[in-house]
Order: C-alpha cells, then sequence, then structure tokens
C-alpha cells in the first residue's frame, strides 16, 4: 500500500474469514459437560404442559475452544483507540487510561451489590458525592445528578426538569429552540417531553447569532421552553453570543440547556454555569476517559442551577453528621431515572481520572486537545477547507468541497481509503448543515508524530483523488472486507441468522 | 445538467410542487436527490392529515442523513404514493414522476406566489452550492 510520511507498511497480520458461530461445529458438539443424574428423572413435557417447546432451540453445536476462537478471531477485526487514533468527531475518542481500570476492579468497589445498607456503602456513597462536587467545581453547576446513563438520558433529564421548572410555576410553554448543527438527541429529548422544537439557524460564520435567537423567541410570545445549545458546536466552533443569547431567552421565560457533548474542549477554561446556562449534561465517556462504545456503559451527568435542585432525580447523595446517606423525600423530584444509582463503574473511573488529572491536569487537556485540533487544521486546510473562517476547538470540521468539485471523489470514498492507511474514519456527514462534511477529533490524546502522519495520510488520499481516482473509490483495499454495501444493509437488513434453505 | 422541469414550482428546502387548481402534488427535486446520495427510507403522512406551509409532512432516510420533508404549501393529503414506503430507491431513479410523494388539497391559493420558478430555483441552487 501506499506509505505515509513514515515509510512503507511492510508485513501483514494472519486474519481469518470468519463464518457465523451457527454455521461452525458438529451435530451434538457441545462445551458443557453435567454429572451424572443422581435423582428420579421426570419427564419435562408433562411438567410443563403447554410451555414444552417441539424443538430445540437450535443453538450453534460447538465446543469451548470453538467459541474462544470465535470471538477472539472476531475481536481482531476490531479498531480500537489501543490499537490506533481515532478521530471519531464530536465522540471524543480519546485514550482511557489503565489506571481507571484498575481503580474500578479494587474488590470495595467491584464487589458491592447495589441494595446493600447505607451503612455498608459509605465508600461508594463518598465517591459519589465528591464527584459531584468535583463536576460542580469544573462546570460552575450547584449540583449534579450522576443517574443518567448517557448523553441523550441525560438530555432526557435535563428536559424534563426544564418542564417541571415550569410547570411548578403553572404554566407548560412548548417551544425549544434548536440550532440546525444540533445532535439529533436533542429534537428527540424535546418531543419525548410533550414539547416542540423550534430549528434556528446558524449564521454563514457557522455559529448561532442573538439576533436570530430573538427573531425565533418573538414569533411565539409566552411559549418559550429554553433553547438547546452544543458549545463548542458541532461545527467545532465556539458560540461566543452565548451569554447574550441565554439573557434572551431568559427574558422570555426560558431556560437554556446546554449539550455537553464537547466540553472536552472547555476544562479549566469555562464553566457553562457562568455563562448563562441553567441545565447541562457531561459525558464521561468523552471528557472524562469512561469507554466509549465497544464495552462501555456511558454516564450523562446532568448539572443544573440552584433553582433547578428541587427537580434533580431520586435520590440525591447528602453528607451529614459525617455520614452519606441517600435522600429520597424530594417532592418536587422528576423521580427515578435509572435503576439505583447510575453506572456506577463509570463514576469511578471518572473520578479517579479527574484525581490523577488534577485541575492543572484537566486544564492542560483541554489545550491540548484545541491544539490539536488547530494543528491538523493548518496542515490540512488547503486540501480540506475549513467549515468556517472563525477558529476551531477541539474539532477540525471540514468537507469534500475541494475534492469533489476538483475529482469525482467524495467524502464517503475519502473515509473509506482512510482505513487502508490504518485510521479509524473521522464522522462523516455530520453536522447536516456542512454537505459531505468531514469531522476530525484528535482528542489530547495523539502526539505530534501521530498527528503528522495523519496529515499525510489525508493529504495523500487527496493527491490520489486526482492521480487514481478508482483506487479511492473502492477503497477500503487492506481491511478483512472490501467495501460493503450500505445502501442494500439499509434497504433489506438481515437482522438474524436463518439457515439455508 | 440538473433537471428543473419547468411546469413546477420549487421551495428553498428542495421540494417540487405540480400544481392543478387546488390540487398539488409534492416530490423533491433532484439537487435534494443527489445531495441525500442513496435514500433507504421515506415516511409519508397519512391521508386527511392537514398541514401548514413549511411544516414538517415526512421524513426522507438516505445512508447520510435523515431529512424532513416540508409542506411547500398548506393543505389536506388526499394521496400519497404507497409504494414508495418499499421501494425508496425509486427516488433515486425519477423523483419527478414515479417518486412522487404526496397530493395535498390547497386550503389557500395565496401561497403559491412564494414559491420559485424552475428558473429562480435553478439559480438558488447555484448561489447556495
Amino acid at each position: 500500500m501506499t506509505g505515509t510520511s513514515k515509510g512503507l507498511i511492510t508485513t501483514r497480520q494472519l486474519l481469518h474469514h470468519e463464518a457465523p458461530i451457527f454455521e461452525q461445529g458438529a451435530p451434538g458438539r457441545s462445551g458443557a459437560s453435567l454429572p451424572k443424574l443422581d435423582v428420579p428423572e421426570v419427564s419435562a413435557a408433562a411438567l410443563l404442559g403447554d410451555l414444552y417447546r417441539d424443538a430445540a432451540p437450535g443453538l450453534p453445536e460447538v465446543s469451548e475452544v470453538d467459541v474462544t476462537r470465535h470471538f477472539t478471531r472476531l475481536s481482531r477485526w476490531n479498531y480500537a483507540i489501543d490499537i490506533g487514533m481515532y478521530p471519531l468527531g464530536s465522540c471524543t475518542m480519546k485514550y482511557n487510561p489503565k489506571v481507571n481500570e484498575r481503580v474500578a476492579r479494587m474488590p470495595g468497589f467491584a464487589g458491592l451489590h447495589p441494595a446493600q445498607s447505607e451503612e455498608s456503602l459509605q465508600g461508594a456513597l463518598e465517591l459519589m458525592y465528591r464527584l459531584e462536587r468535583a463536576l460542580c467545581e469544573i462546570s460552575g453547576f450547584a449540583r449534579v445528578t450522576l443517574q443518567p446513563a448517557a448523553g441523550a438520558h441525560g438530555e432526557l433529564c435535563g428536559l424534563m426538569m426544564i418542564r417541571a421548572y415550569h410547570q411548578s410555576q403553572g404554566r407548560f410553554p412548548r417551544k425549544v429552540l434548536i440550532p440546525d448543527s444540533a445532535h439529533g438527541t436533542n429534537p428527540a429529548s424535546v418531543t419525548l417531553n410533550q414539547m416542540e422544537c423550534v430549528p434556528v439557524k446558524t449564521s454563514a460564520d457557522g455559529i448561532l447569532s442573538a439576533e436570530t435567537v430573538r427573531a425565533a423567541v418573538a414569533q411565539y410570545p409566552g411559549d418559550i421552553a429554553g433553547l438547546m445549545v452544543t458549545n463548542p458546536s458541532t461545527l467545532g466552533l465556539f458560540e461566543e453570543n452565548i451569554a447574550e443569547i441565554a439573557e434572551v431567552v431568559h427574558q422570555a421565560g426560558g431556560l437554556v440547556y446546554m449539550d455537553g457533548a464537547n466540553f472536552n474542549a472547555l476544562l479549566g477554561k469555562v464553566r457553562p454555569g457562568e455563562t448563562g446556562i441553567d441545565v447541562m449534561h457531561i459525558n464521561l465517556h468523552k471528557t472524562f476517559t469512561t469507554p466509549h462504545g465497544g464495552g462501555g456503559p456511558g454516564s450523562g451527568p446532568v448539572g443544573v442551577v440552584e433553582k433547578l435542585i428541587p427537580f434533580l432525580p431520586t435520590p440525591t447523595v447528602e453528607l451529614a453528621d459525617g455520614k452519606y446517606h441517600l435522600l429520597y423525600n424530594r417532592p418536587q423530584s422528576v423521580g427515578r431515572l435509572r435503576s439505583f444509582f447510575g453506572n456506577f463503574g463509570m463514576h469511578v473511573r471518572a473520578y479517579t481520572y479527574i484525581r490523577e488529572m488534577g485541575g492543572e491536569g484537566l486544564t492542560q487537556a483541554t489545550e491540548m486537545a484545541v491544539l490539536n485540533a488547530v494543528y491538523l487544521r493548518a496542515l490540512l486546510h488547503e486540501e480540506y477547507p475549513p467549515a468556517s473562517e472563525k477558529p476551531s476547538m477541539h474539532e477540525y470540521v471540514t468537507s469534500d468541497k475541494k475534492i469533489k468539485k476538483e475529482t469525482t471523489v467524495q467524502t464517503l470514498d475519502i473515509a473509506k481509503r482512510l482505513m487502508d492507511y490504518g485510521y479509524h474514519p473521522p464522522t462523516v456527514y455530520f453536522p447536516l448543515v456542512l454537505p459531505g462534511a468531514l469531522m476530525i477529533e484528535p482528542t489530547e490524546t495523539e502526539s505530534k508524530e501521530t498527528l503528522d502522519e495523519f496529515a499525510a495520510a489525508l493529504l495523500s488520499i487527496a493527491k490520489e483523488a486526482h492521480s487514481d481516482p478508482d483506487l479511492v473509490k473502492h477503497a477500503p483495499h487492506q481491511t478483512a472486507l472490501r467495501r460493503l454495501d450500505e445502501t442494500k444493509a439499509a434497504r433489506q437488513p438481515r437482522l438474524r441468522w436463518l439457515p439455508p434453505t | 445538467m440538473s433537471n428543473y422541469p419547468s411546469d413546477l414550482r420549487y421551495t428553498k428546502d428542495h421540494e417540487w410542487a405540480r400544481i392543478d387548481g387546488k390540487r398539488v402534488v409534492i416530490g423533491i427535486t433532484e439537487f435534494a436527490v443527489h445531495q441525500l446520495g442513496d435514500i433507504t427510507m421515506v415516511e409519508l403522512p397519512k391521508e386527511g392529515e392537514s398541514f401548514r406551509r413549511e411544516q414538517v409532512l415526512g421524513t426522507i432516510e438516505s445512508v447520510k442523513a435523515v431529512s424532513d420533508i416540508y409542506a411547500p404549501l398548506s393543505g389536506k393529503v388526499v394521496k400519497t404514493n404507497d409504494p414508495l414506503r418499499d421501494s425508496p430507491e425509486t427516488l433515486n431513479e425519477d423523483c419527478y414522476d414515479e417518486g412522487w410523494m404526496v397530493e395535498l388539497e390547497l386550503s389557500s391559493l395565496d401561497e403559491i406566489k412564494q414559491l420559485m420558478t424552475s428558473e429562480e430555483y435553478a439559480k438558488y441552487v447555484k448561489d447556495h452550492s
């Protein structure tokens, strides 16, 4: 394959083509061995009556070694942050430090049962209490709930609290303003709360203007529930008018929700609770190095300003007389949003990361994340023009605008070809406001050498688009499977294995 | 070269409208289809539902994204192109005839003048891409 600036890849690893496990093994083979029957045999059919099934369930007939090899082989097809750069924009695929895993496996945390008595859960409750205080300090909010299981769940929780706040004042305004660069989960959270989205257009430079928001607000007098804004936006731009925009929404009686998906660009620099934001979710699996995808689970704590505290999910963790306890008696609460206390294992990992880094370390992580994106922009901008002339924050959002104009190659081809160079492709065709978008988020994880190699790969692909467009359009060539028919997969999905007929 | 039939009227959101008295057939333009890529699913409204101009009346899902379809004019749904639900690829093949989406009975004829002619739309697309 074509070399990068560091040279050619000269060897390839053995990779098995792997059939579905249902097509492996042999009739009658099994990995289980049961002890001899030492009680009188009874008829299952007689015991179960109608519930007795007519036929065996058709499980794969394989041995333990068959199963182990199957899944180990499949795991080698995976790409992961522990294998290489994973610049999937908006997802913040940063390295997950191994110390997080070590602490989460400490028996005092890993062996707990959530139904244990408060008395015997003191260590876990203290960790949750301390994590909440740390997230409050970092984000500038009065309190934080740790219950939501992911970002979208955090949005749902935040919108529920906004609605409960309005209803506590005897009103239920319905309109929520959402910029056209928003994550698709934002409108879903609004709809689930019986409210309606009002799309707001971003300006030509990619950010929201106070005038546009003012005009949108004026259309629905008395009916503005709030605004949902992502900052930095999905175009990787800082919403510099946020304070004025928040004021406009507040004057109309609405509250401001911030989608904290891009909080990684603000740690130690901006405390959203001090910029007019009333509610915000924080993705522990993005910003605070808990696993994102492939293992998860996620965790989406939500911060609120003082006046929304009564509406936080129940229970909350409180400290009184040197003891931690769970407070259930909170009559205005939106209720429980997750069994027990959220994904506690993620709380342990995030707290470990925060203590490991400290305030200065987190600030430096943000600085490096932004510097890395800005550096990539400097290397790439001629072939891959920026979405906006405004400075990039933690993401370089670009498109196929130039390459598509000059060649027949487009974003999807560029993304597929990057796999041949050994990288996970960036996010593509999002945000929707930018046709042919490529959303590159290097995070603070990557070294200058890695960034140089990645940029060299993208620039090499730009050259190939001119010299050998078919090479790019039929990529990937080096992967276990070649280009998949994504259209057919979407139009006629095969969601389960069926025996050959 | 792009094809925007001159007997149709167009919106900034890339829908077309074929107006015949109080009836209007609507669909999406060739430009929209090119932007979307391979279309994998179409959601259409039910007959009898009413929509105000610019209200979301359906959605289109492609390999790239999910997009809303907006009512170009206010009116009530009298017919929908149901075969599209099973063969969304028709939109990629023929967006102006076989790929029509919804027929509306207009509640007002006044809004028609707010739509663009094919020349105006062609210029609009050129200026915005």
